[in-house]
């Protein structure tokens, strides 16, 4: 499926990509160290919990130790460390939160840490996939219940009496038969010297007397320092000595420096340097790109010099990428035959013998992040040792690629983690910072590499292009009976790999082989398409081009039978069952299909919840139209009504939005708002004006003025969020992501309902208006 | 030697007049509320309040800020204690948070103009600072309530 001879050490999605996996064996010698113990995989046994999770399964799997993630002062004040990436979910409220649950701490007294990057000591840390509440719920319960045990343990023996009869509550170990009481503060010398006990006979709380967890009460721990400027971001790092770098890369992605001239840059006010990076050829996953850096005392400085610099480039073969012509590559590709990845019955005869045949192709260009803070990193590299401060999603990972590109041993990189202004998959990869290690390597000194918005922009790791090409056969009663999808990606392999032109598996599982509609006839086949630029993962990742077609097509097969759009969609999914696709090593966001089943009961139970809440079918007024879409994605399910209004010139409105989610058990439902209603405006930048496009070989775009998000004036006006509630033990699910892919397909079936116009090509840009 | 005021305190440069006064701001004097998000006053993140008007930080020069008053999120109220800054965590606005010092400070600006602004207003008002989070209903809730009384 795809051509990696040597994938090298690949983490997180990239991990489904690979072969290799870190033995259990070695995580405990690494271990040994600091005493600490691992659960290897399964995370938890069947017989205590309800399901299992792909936790395990990760790169350094998952660590349950109170003394790694748990501190009690003898003041009573706990500290929780939070060993995953903040940016924007919550996260690091929620775990931790999840944690002073079960060890009954009082939140008021708890501070959480920020723990650096050291997957041997916390586990993995890899911040993507939707992944954290859905791998950590079980284990921070865990460590809690763990630290509350200790404690407890520490007040019976103080108090002479069966640890039976104490219990912890509120910050307090109580012993009620006597009345006597005493904090955590006062317990926890004692409580440190008690052995951890084992998992296995941990008791967790009963989710009745959950004060914390479910409610959505808590607001996030930054709150305070974001409102008042102290919230420490990447580029908030200051070092004394610090010099401030920015870099000059090779416009097309594998080009190379021929020359350049520095005397004009070093001419500038407060420029001190100009120097060569190192730069690594394409594809080398997220090695920099080399170019020209100019060091000054500070960014304004280094940005002046750098657009004083003269610089030849050799542009490569990639010099010969145009999205114009890509596009009718794509296109062709999508009309004929392709890699089949999943077969049940025979859609081509199917198609043939069809009364009628729907046919949609839908394009999606290239998508930049854009989150609100570029990349950006200090480093301080001194001898054999580097320290680094950077927002990145992976501090593990970026622990060991400074490693390697420096030449050092891992156990002298120290990677501290800030905040992130936003991270979307983007800073996943840690080029910035092995840029920064680089030049810090090289001056002596600490520095720090900022990026503009035009060169991150220019230099991302961008969201795919795609054709996504579905014909549906329907029988002479509307029944459709066949369904043959084709899509046409260069697939985020190829940043790893050259030469990797088929999907992976983790991109075909992401709304195309785990198509969840009852039909007898299906068809996903996988076309080659070549790469010329960094692919990397995007919020949502292949799920926003499959959503996007396969419920456009529900849409446009709702107007071929006229019937109601919400009715074909519930046809479509059919009874409530497991789908079982027929598909070989069905990738299922890595977790174990036992836990995580494609469940149609849940799927409809969504889209009706939607229909009732965001009242579907509903009156509206001229101009308008209501529009509906489901997706499971992250092994969540969601689904979105977009009211949209479109006035005689074509100019478009969101009044009203609608999403209900059913993401499992989870923590902190104020939060799974806040995502979803941030999906919304995600879904709506992307349908309205997202467009990266390349002409020889180079980003047309350059910054928010040609490359748009929305923005409040044009906001749906309001978002509406329904949380389905949980069953008793459903497995925690993604939320991060999964907001996203409904929106636009929701949005262009609305758009169809208020003006007969169908969009298959996105953006919508001008489209209206014509 | 140019002189300015900020937060209430005497600061001066006599480097580049022409450096934007964000990387004054965080690189020199040390203050990194302010954020910079693209540097072309196409985004809002690095909004400060020079005497009673919001300005962004990344096109104006320090020169031309010369002799006026200029206030950064460190400065809006001596406990954060703002309308907007309680506001905001009353409706618990932030995402990533790193929008938000220049969403305050336009908020902030446009309450001084107009104490009650209506929803249009806000949204009209606000749209000149992108969130790529997506926080933007939650923003002008909190907007409104700063204006109606926390
Ligand atoms: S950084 Fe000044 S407006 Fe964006
Ligand atoms: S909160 Fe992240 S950009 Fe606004």
């Amino acid at each position: 499926m795809n051509f990696i001879d040597k994938p090298g050490k690949l983490r997180g999605f990239e991990k489904n990509i690979k072969v290799e996996k870190v033995s259990r064996r070695s995580i405990l010698k690494g271990l040994g160290v600091t005493g600490g113990f691992v659960l290897a995989a399964p995370v938890m046994t069947r017989q205590a919990f309800a399901y299992e999770t792909g936790a395990g399964k990760m790169p350094h799997g998952v660590v349950v130790d109170p003394r790694v993630f748990v501190a009690v002062a003898p003041d009573g004040t706990v500290t929780i460390l939070a060993h995953r990436s903040e940016m924007g979910t919550g996260v690091r409220t929620s775990l931790p939160l999840i944690v002073a649950e079960e060890m009954e701490a009082d939140w008021s007294k708890v501070r959480v840490q920020q723990a650096h990057g050291d997957e041997v000591k916390f586990g993995n840390q890899d911040t993507d996939g939707s992944r954290s509440t859905r791998h950590y719920l079980i284990p921070m319960r865990q460590i809690g219940a763990s630290a509350r045990t200790m404690l407890e343990q520490a007040a019976a023996k103080r108090w002479n009496v069966p640890a039976t009869e104490v219990k912890a509550v509120n910050h307090e170990v109580v012993h009620s038969a006597s009345g006597r009481k005493l904090g955590f503060g006062e317990l926890a010398a004692d409580a440190a010297k008690e052995s951890v006990p084992s998992i296995e006979g941990l008791k967790l709380k009963d989710p009745k007397d959950f004060r914390y967890l479910g409610k959505g009460q808590v607001s996030i721990v930054d709150l305070h320092d974001i409102t008042t400027g102290k919230a420490r971001y990447g580029a908030d790092v200051r070092l004394p000595g610090m010099k401030y770098a920015v870099i000059a890369r090779p416009p097309v992605t594998g080009g190379k420096l021929t020359s350049f001239d520095p005397d004009a840059a070093l001419k500038v006010s407060g420029v001190e340097k100009v120097m060569k990076v190192q730069g690594w050829p394409w594809p080398s996953k997220f090695q920099p790109l080399g170019g020209v850096a100019v060091i000054a005392r500070n960014t304004g400085a280094a940005i002046k010099g750098r657009d004083a610099l003269k610089l030849v480039w050799d542009d490569g073969a990639n010099g010969r990428y145009n999205s114009v012509a890509y596009r009718k590559d794509l296109e062709e590709a999508s009309r004929k035959p392709g890699l089949v990845v999943r077969r049940e019955g025979d859609a081509d005869a199917a198609l043939k013998t069809a009364d009628k045949v729907v046919t949609g192709e839908y394009y999606l260009p290239h998508l930049a992040h854009v989150s609100m803070e570029p990349p950006v990193a200090v480093a301080d590299v001194k001898g054999d040792k580097a320290e680094i401060w950077a927002p990145v999603q992976s501090p593990g990972g970026t622990r060991e690629d400074v490693a390697k590109t420096l030449g050092i041993p891992e156990a002298n990189v120290t990677v501290n983690v800030t905040l992130l202004g936003g991270g979307f998959g983007r800073k996943s990869k840690c080029d910035f910072a092995l840029e920064a290690a680089l030049l810090s390597k090289e001056l002596g000194a600490p520095v720090k590499v900022q990026w503009t918005r035009e060169d991150d922009l220019h230099h991302d790791f961008l969201h795919t292009v795609s054709v996504e090409r579905i014909e549906a056969g329907l029988d002479k009663d509307g029944k459709v009976i066949a369904w043959r999808h084709r899509s046409v990606a260069p697939t985020i392999a190829s940043t790893f790999a050259a030469g990797a032109n088929h999907a992976a598996a983790f991109e075909l599982g992401m709304g195309l082989v785990d198509m969840p509609f009852e039909i007898a006839n299906i068809s996903c086949e996988n076309p080659e398409a070549a790469a010329f630029t960094r692919i990397g993962w995007f919020r949502s990742v292949s799920n926003i081009p499959r959503a996007f077609a396969v419920q456009s097509m529900v849409g446009e097969i709702a107007n071929a039978t006229g019937r109601d759009q919400k009715e074909t969609l519930l046809a479509l999914i059919g009874s409530p069952r497991i789908v079982k696709p027929n598909v070989k090593d069905l990738w299922n966001y890595g977790e174990p299909y036992d836990s995580y089943p494609i469940d149609t009961a849940r799927l409809r139970k969504v889209v009706e919840l939607v229909a009732e809440k965001g009242e579907w079918g509903r009156q509206v007024p001229k101009g308008h139209g209501l529009g509906i879409a489901v997706h499971r994605s992250f092994v969540s399910y969601i689904a979105t009504i977009v009211e949209v209004a479109v006035d005689d010139k074509g100019k478009l409105s969101v009044p009203r939005v609608d999403t209900a989610i059913d993401c499992g058990t989870y923590v902190n439902p104020e939060r799974i708002a806040s995502q979803i209603e941030g999906a919304a405006i995600m879904g709506l930048s992307l349908a309205k004006y997202g467009a990266v496009t390349f002409k020889d070989g180079k980003v047309q775009q350059k910054n928010f003025d040609d490359f748009q998000v929305v923005r409040m004036d044009e906001a749906p006006l309001v978002t509406n969020v329904h949380i389905v509630p949980p069953a008793p033990d459903t497995p925690p699910s993604g939320v991060g992501e999964p907001g996203v892919p409904p929106f636009a397909p929701a949005l262009m079936n609305a758009i169809f309902a208020a003006t007969g116009k169908r969009i298959r090509a996105l953006p919508i840009g001008k489209q209206l208006e014509a | 030697m140019i002189k300015v005021k900020i937060n209430g305190q005497e600061q001066s440069w006599d480097g580049d007049p022409d450096l934007p006064l964000l990387w004054f701001l965080r690189d020199e004097a040390g203050l990194t509320g302010t954020k910079f998000g693209c540097g072309q006053a196409l985004c809002g993140a690095c909004t400060v309040i020079v005497d009673k008007e919001a300005v962004r930080s990344c096109i104006t020069s320090i020169n031309d800020v010369a002799g006026r008053e200029v206030t950064t999120i460190e400065g809006l109220h001596p406990d954060g204690d703002h309308p907007v800054q309680k506001a905001w965590r009353q409706v618990n606005v932030p995402q990533c948070g790193f929008c938000q010092a220049g969403q305050i400070m336009q908020a902030a600006a446009l309450l001084m103009e107009n104490p009650k602004p209506s929803h249009d207003q806000i949204r009209e008002a606000m749209a000149g600072n992108i969130c790529r989070c997506g926080c933007y209903q939650r923003i002008e809730n909190a907007v409104h309530l700063a204006s109606t009384g926390v």
